[in-house]
């Protein structure tokens, strides 16, 4: 009997080492996901509805964003293309200052935005910051039309994507700002594609996750875009380990 | 109702076979008992160990019993459990990418679930020959037929949402590793005008191409020798390069999630029956109508034959050899089964180079008309080049040789005068793979063949299979579960160029 005992304490003892050794490893390396989701994940390996159902809201989610970036059509059709591009930017919680104006529209917390914008008739704009917001490719098209835009910001947008850079040969001749900072689907191969912004003036490329061994990168981006001021910080880290391995 | 109640009685015997043990135990423990206290005597181990036998033959039949209780995967018979299945509604030859996106579509295509059952036959399974992963993997929209262009940027689009097509739940989402670095083809005073048509060809069609002039071009990229070039035509936008081996695996995991089945083995022969039919100009033709396809496995004499309602012939460069199987190209001469499948491999040297001053991040895909082409490859001045030999001088390809002379001799001259910083650069290696080559005009086959009525062909895309896999696989299901083309209309790849011997020629500036 006290063998038996024995035996199971040493049983209980180890699983508890081996739990805090998965708490260590999980904690050093890749964070694990959240209660709910691991949980939503073992119901999804085990019922074919839970696994219906998850695909179905990741769907809508997906069709949300499409939606969102739905081609002001009817509003380019009654109010024409500049006033489309604003009212996008302003339903995306964006803002945008039209040439030759000082103030910005912006939308607010909630999304509420000032009518105004709409007297402005045929007025290009000229300023776009559409950061932290989820435009993506297709929300592009309301922009393109706007030939003289300077200055775009994308900073933490999580729909911008390289096919999003690869697009943005269409304000090759008169984009001069370009923040794409905090923007976790960028990686090289879309930076690549920012070799047609030959106007470029000030690049912003700041904590891209995607990339990797971003100190080249930046590197080769300079060299590819020599008018260009280019600004990377948050990766620190990385050139100074670089450096540590030429010394 | 009767073999459910069949099926009761079965169970209800299996654990009248289970609980023999516990009798055998309580017939032996008391003989086990007297055994202890009679140690002595000579005939009790005999009759022990007779008994023992008995009780492990008991265990082994009561095993095969259980196993052969329905639900258990035991048969009388060893089976090989990567057989392909008996019957399947649509085989499909080849593995490759085309054949895996011909498989994803027709199940994203199905209108029930499990509608078809859909089996990929792959000779492979490392695919150490395959043209899909030996490719350089470039897209581009600059081609001059409106077929190829729409193919293009039909396939750019579906790369572009290609997590919302291939992502599986719970899955890590597909990172295509894309280069949108485009490409930039050079063309001579003699080719311009043919570059000036191609232009106008995609850019009516939607494509993002620029022309430059020589002046032009050298303020672009600074590092090209401008001496002989007339005019360049620049790709803006959905080209580039990307890693053929992820887009295979995307399609394939996609595809078996969705429940396509996965087959190792190599199509040696079809079971198919000929109809004679007379043609109005007197001829008689010879329809054949596959029933069954022959699935010989890897490294073995096991074969399978498969029942099928129809098969896709999408075994790249060795699709030929397949209708050579159903007598194509060896009737009566003059007649329809007289002409072979016009697709045979041709092997393609890719050489990796290194040069530390070669062009930077900027640098697109360069197709110079003498014939040459390069890439960058990775950041670290890596490129990769290669170039088409002329129909002389065709390599042998029973191996995956390279020829390392060739780059010597046909490669480096014309890379180190159209980007002189090419001079000096050192070979770091080299591939070989295969072209699913269209002796007749370069372009692929798309469509059922006049003679047998349930083959599909998508095959002898001439080194742009990659790039137009995902098109081409909905094209292929459409033609399959709808009838006919619904999205884009590839009939002019169909077969009747080849039997009228008309070749669709790609006006190309190389």
């Amino acid at each position: 009997m006290a063998a038996l005992f024995s035996s199971l304490h040493r049983c209980c003892q180890r699983l508890a080492l081996l739990r805090v050794a998965r708490q260590l490893s999980s904690s050093s390396s890749v964070s694990r996901p959240p209660l709910h989701r691991r949980l939503l994940r073992f119901l999804t390996q085990r019922f074919y509805d839970v696994e219906e159902l998850l695909e179905w809201s990741v769907r809508m989610k997906k069709e949300g964003i499409q939606k969102k970036n739905a081609y002001y059509g009817f509003t380019e059709q009654f109010y024409g293309s500049d006033i489309a591009a604003g009212h996008f930017v302003l339903n995306m919680r964006g803002g945008f200052r039209y040439t030759g104006q000082t103030d910005w529209f912006r939308a607010n917390q909630r999304g509420k935005f000032n009518w105004d914008f709409l007297t402005y008739k045929d007025t290009p704009l000229e300023e776009v910051d559409m950061s932290y917001t989820v435009i993506n490719y297709r929300g592009l098209d309301n922009l393109v039309g706007q030939q003289s835009l300077k200055t775009l910001s994308l900073r933490g947008c999580p729909e911008v994507d390289d096919w999003f850079l690869g697009r943005l040969h269409v304000f090759q001749n008169c984009l001069e700002e370009l923040d794409i900072s905090h923007c976790p689907q960028i990686t090289t191969g879309g930076l690549a594609a920012l070799r047609n912004l030959k106007g470029l003036r000030r690049l912003d490329v700041s904590s891209l996750p995607g990339i990797s061994c971003p100190g080249l990168v930046i590197i080769l981006l300079e060299e590819m875009l020599p008018h260009c001021q280019i600004t990377a910080t948050g990766y620190d880290h990385n050139l100074k380990q670089q450096d540590a391995e030429k010394m | 109702m009767s073999a459910w109640r069949r099926l009761h009685v079965v169970v209800w015997k299996a654990p009248g076979l289970l609980a023999s043990r516990r009798v055998t135990e309580q017939l032996t423990w008391p003989r086990g008992h007297l055994a202890l206290c009679q140690s002595l005597s000579t005939g009790r181990p005999l009759r022990n160990d007779f008994i023992k036998d008995l009780e492990a033959q008991l265990a082994a039949m009561r095993k095969k019993a259980a196993d052969a209780l329905p639900g258990s995967s035991w048969s009388p018979f060893e089976i090989n459990p990567n057989l392909p299945p008996e019957r399947a509604d649509i085989v499909i030859v080849g593995g490759g990418v085309i054949g895996w996106s011909i498989a994803y579509w027709l199940k994203e295509k199905e209108r029930v679930p499990k509608g078809v059952k859909v089996i990929v036959v792959e000779k492979d399974p490392t695919y150490s020959k395959a043209s899909t992963v030996l490719s350089v993997g470039g897209i581009r929209q600059q081609f001059s037929l409106p077929e190829n262009i729409q193919l293009s940027l039909a396939s750019a689009q579906f790369m572009r949402n290609i997590n919302v097509h291939l992502g599986v739940l719970n899955e890590d989402p597909v990172d295509l590793q894309f280069n949108h670095s485009g490409y930039l083809f050079l063309a001579s005073e003699d080719v311009a005008h043919i570059m000036e048509e191609n232009y106008k060809t995609q850019s009516s069609l939607g494509a993002k191409v620029s022309l430059l002039s020589p002046a032009q071009l050298k303020e672009k990229f600074p590092w090209v020798n401008t001496d002989d070039v007339a005019l360049a035509s620049y790709g803006l936008e959905n080209e580039g390069w990307f890693d053929p081996w992820t887009l295979l695996n995307a399609f394939k995991r996609k595809a078996i999630s969705m429940g396509v089945i996965q087959c190792f083995g190599e199509v040696t022969d079809f079971k198919y029956t000929v109809n004679v039919l007379k043609s109005p100009d007197g001829e008689f033709l010879g329809c054949r109508r596959i029933k069954s396809v022959k699935v010989q496995m890897p490294n073995s004499l096991e074969y399978q034959p498969v029942q099928c309602a129809i098969v896709v012939n999408a075994a790249g460069a060795f699709s030929a050899k397949l209708t050579e199987m159903l007598g194509i190209g060896s009737g009566p001469k003059g007649s329809i089964s007289d002409i072979p499948l016009p697709v045979e491999p041709r092997k393609r040297f890719v050489y990796v180079v290194h040069c530390p001053d070669g062009p930077g991040l900027d640098s697109p895909m360069l197709i110079d008309y003498s014939g040459i082409y390069f890439r960058r490859e990775g950041l670290g001045g890596n490129y990769i080049a290669g170039a088409s030999p002329v129909e002389a001088e065709e390599p042998d390809t029973s191996n995956l040789e390279v020829d390392h002379q060739f780059f010597e001799d046909k490669v480096w001259p014309s890379l180190a005068h159209r980007v002189p910083a090419f001079e000096n650069l050192k070979v770091t290696g080299a591939w070989a793979g295969y072209y699913d080559y269209n002796t007749l005009d370069q372009n692929g086959i798309i469509g059922v063949h006049p003679l047998i009525t349930n083959m599909y062909f998508a095959t002898g895309f001439s080194g742009h299979g990659l790039q137009h896999s995902p098109a081409v696989g909905r094209a292929v299901a459409e033609l399959i579960l709808d009838g006919n083309f619904t999205t884009l209309d590839l009939q002019e790849f169909g077969f009747t160029r080849i039997l009228d011997k008309e070749p669709m020629l790609e006006r190309n500036i190389v």
